[in-house]
């Protein structure tokens, strides 16, 4: 049974607010997917030794530059909501007090 | 007498080719019609204003004899795939103000293609929906009743090709988003082998599972569409070669394998009868019927939805606020993170990074996520088995024809439109939807499709079957 509590922990983790208006639902609607998910419990898998592996093959590329330097610097800093030239700007992580 | 707007990817390149159409004439009987219709429909957030230079250039290869199908040929692209300079927002409030910075993999090779771009359709947010009712501006409506979703999520796509808006269109499939919208507007959905087509420049939900395809007026067109957009690419890792899985002989004689222990509940009597008779008629034309079983696929929408909510709560972590996208601002660097998500997602994108997170957590990992993996492998290899006796397996697309808005509102009742869809996400498989004979609802004639799966890199056998079922329906 989840609570509204588990599922403001889990908002804490992915970064996001429920809103006290909403958690009710939300953890009601919550519970439901699970019971539903749930149903994997029932299903026996068994184990399989000799089970195939998809065939390996390398999908890396070779070493080298993928593309000139800078080519997308400023299409990618427009995006930037706040920048300093071609810097994004963020806000201090560290506090000094 | 059709007109260019309705005709198919082939009629509209004969009729360029046969100096009957030109290729600005097509684009304006497209544009004229999705600008007329759009405001009902929503089928497009963003129609594009002609590309004169591209419409110019499109016209002279014509005029020089260039081979290619679909040059000057209007195509729709839904939200996700990435146009350069152009606004992708997936549907969401998050990335409503985002510019692509390059153009998606699909997107350079119909371009070289010299197909042109009508506009960005309407879907769920972020992919996820099956019905557009998740889009953050407004959902599209199903053309053969706008009281009625046209599926999702890629639903502003498939509604404009049946519409009529554009003559073919791109969406990509998740769980279900090309072949389930597909079905309920009455046009066809392919799903391609996990790898054919590459994902770059396609904003991702679940990596393990996402692919784009092709949502067409004909299995001929979704033939064309695929094979121009598929092949290997260095930008996505995951693309495979030609020839990486055993060839499929495509003979005259498709088996076609039917799981009936899995069609006996949950499936709207009169689909079941018209499946039932599409598979009789394909008998008829020369075509076998085996049964199969499948026992795990009863379990694969429970394990799809662990699966898909732990990528998707992966893919949508990047979306912070500090980079690009919506970005709402507080005290700390952490209330932007968190603000700029709340504001910028919306409820199923929250519900769903909430599961993903559930999932994915210490304690719930081995009970959930290793458990539904272990059931997806369970499932290929039942699938690989059946595949011994059967060229293809046969569902019906969806259980239903295509629902009122607001009667899903519970998201468990929306997660069961793609109860037979997701098993090819899963194994990777392709597959694709074919309308069928339509059924009333309510006073109103409503499309449904027949689904057939297929072995991995065996669209072939699709084609040949997708076409055998547009000749007997």
């Amino acid at each position: 049974m989840t609570t509204a509590e588990d599922v403001q922990k889990l908002a804490a983790l992915a970064r996001i607010t429920v809103a006290d208006a909403e958690l009710a639902a939300f953890t009601r609607e919550f519970d439901a997917i699970l019971a539903y998910v749930g149903q994997l419990e029932k299903l026996d898998i068994p184990s399989s030794p000799g089970e195939e592996k998809p065939p390996l093959r390398n999908v890396v590329r070779a070493d080298g530059e993928p593309h000139a330097s800078g080519v997308y610097t400023k299409k990618l800093a427009e995006q930037f909501p706040a920048r300093e030239g071609d810097a994004l700007s963020v806000k201090q992580i560290i506090q000094h007090d | 007498m059709k007109t260019p707007n309705e005709m198919t990817i082939v009629e509209a390149a004969r009729a360029l080719r046969a100096r009957a159409l030109t290729v600005r004439e097509l684009w304006d009987a497209c544009a004229a019609a999705a600008h007329a219709k759009n405001p009902e429909l929503r089928a497009f957030l963003e129609i594009f204003d002609a590309d004169d230079a591209a419409i110019t250039t499109a016209q002279k290869r014509i005029d020089a004899g260039d081979p290619s199908l679909l040059c000057g040929i209007p195509l729709a692209l839904k939200d996700n795939i990435l146009t350069e300079g152009k606004t992708a927002s997936a549907g969401s409030k998050m990335l409503e103000n985002y510019h692509a910075t390059y153009d998606a993999t699909v997107v350079k090779k119909l371009r070289n293609a010299g197909a042109l771009f009508l506009g960005r359709t309407n879907m769920d947010e972020f992919a996820m929906g099956s019905s557009t009712e998740h889009s953050a501006f407004g959902a599209a409506k199903n053309p053969h009743d706008i009281s009625r979703v046209p599926g999702g999520s890629s639903g502003g796509s498939a509604a404009a090709v049946a519409a009529n808006l554009s003559i073919a269109a791109l969406g990509s499939d998740t769980g279900g988003s090309v072949r389930q919208p597909a079905a309920h507007t009455g046009i066809v959905g392919l799903k391609p082998t996990y790898g054919a087509v590459s994902r770059s420049g396609l904003i991702a939900m679940g990596s393990s599972l996402d692919q784009i395809g092709p949502l067409t007026k004909s299995v001929e067109d979704a033939h064309l569409l695929y094979e121009a957009v598929r092949g290997i690419d260095p930008l996505d890792s995951t693309t495979i070669p030609d020839g990486l899985y055993p060839p499929r002989d495509v003979s005259q004689n498709v088996r076609i394998g039917v799981p009936r222990h899995l069609l006996h509940d949950g499936i709207d009597a009169d689909i079941l009868i018209a499946f039932n008779a599409a598979l009789a008629a394909l008998a008829s034309a020369g075509h076998t019927l085996v049964d199969v079983e499948l026992p795990t696929s009863a379990y694969a929408l429970a394990a799809y939805y662990v699966i898909m909510p732990a990528e998707v709560s992966t893919n949508l972590a990047r979306l912070d606020g500090i980079r690009y996208g919506h970005a709402a601002r507080g005290e700390t660097l952490l209330e932007d993170y968190v603000r700029s998500r709340t504001e910028g997602f919306g409820e199923e994108a929250r519900r769903r990074v909430l599961l993903g997170t559930f999932v994915l957590s210490s304690g719930y990992i081995d009970a959930y996520y290793r458990k539904a993996d272990a059931a997806r492998a369970v499932l290929r290899r039942e699938y690989g088995a059946a595949f011994a006796k059967a060229d293809v397996i046969a569902f019906p697309t969806t259980p239903s024809p295509a629902f009122r808005f607001g009667e899903k509102s519970d998201p468990v009742s929306m997660y069961l439109e793609d109860i037979f869809t997701v098993t090819a996400n899963l194994t990777g498989m392709p597959a694709i939807s074919v309308p069928l004979q339509t059924v009333l609802r309510d006073g109103k004639q409503l499309p449904i499709g027949i689904h057939f799966t297929a072995p991995h890199q065996a669209e072939g056998v699709l084609f040949a079957l997708g076409g055998a079922v547009e000749k007997v329906r």
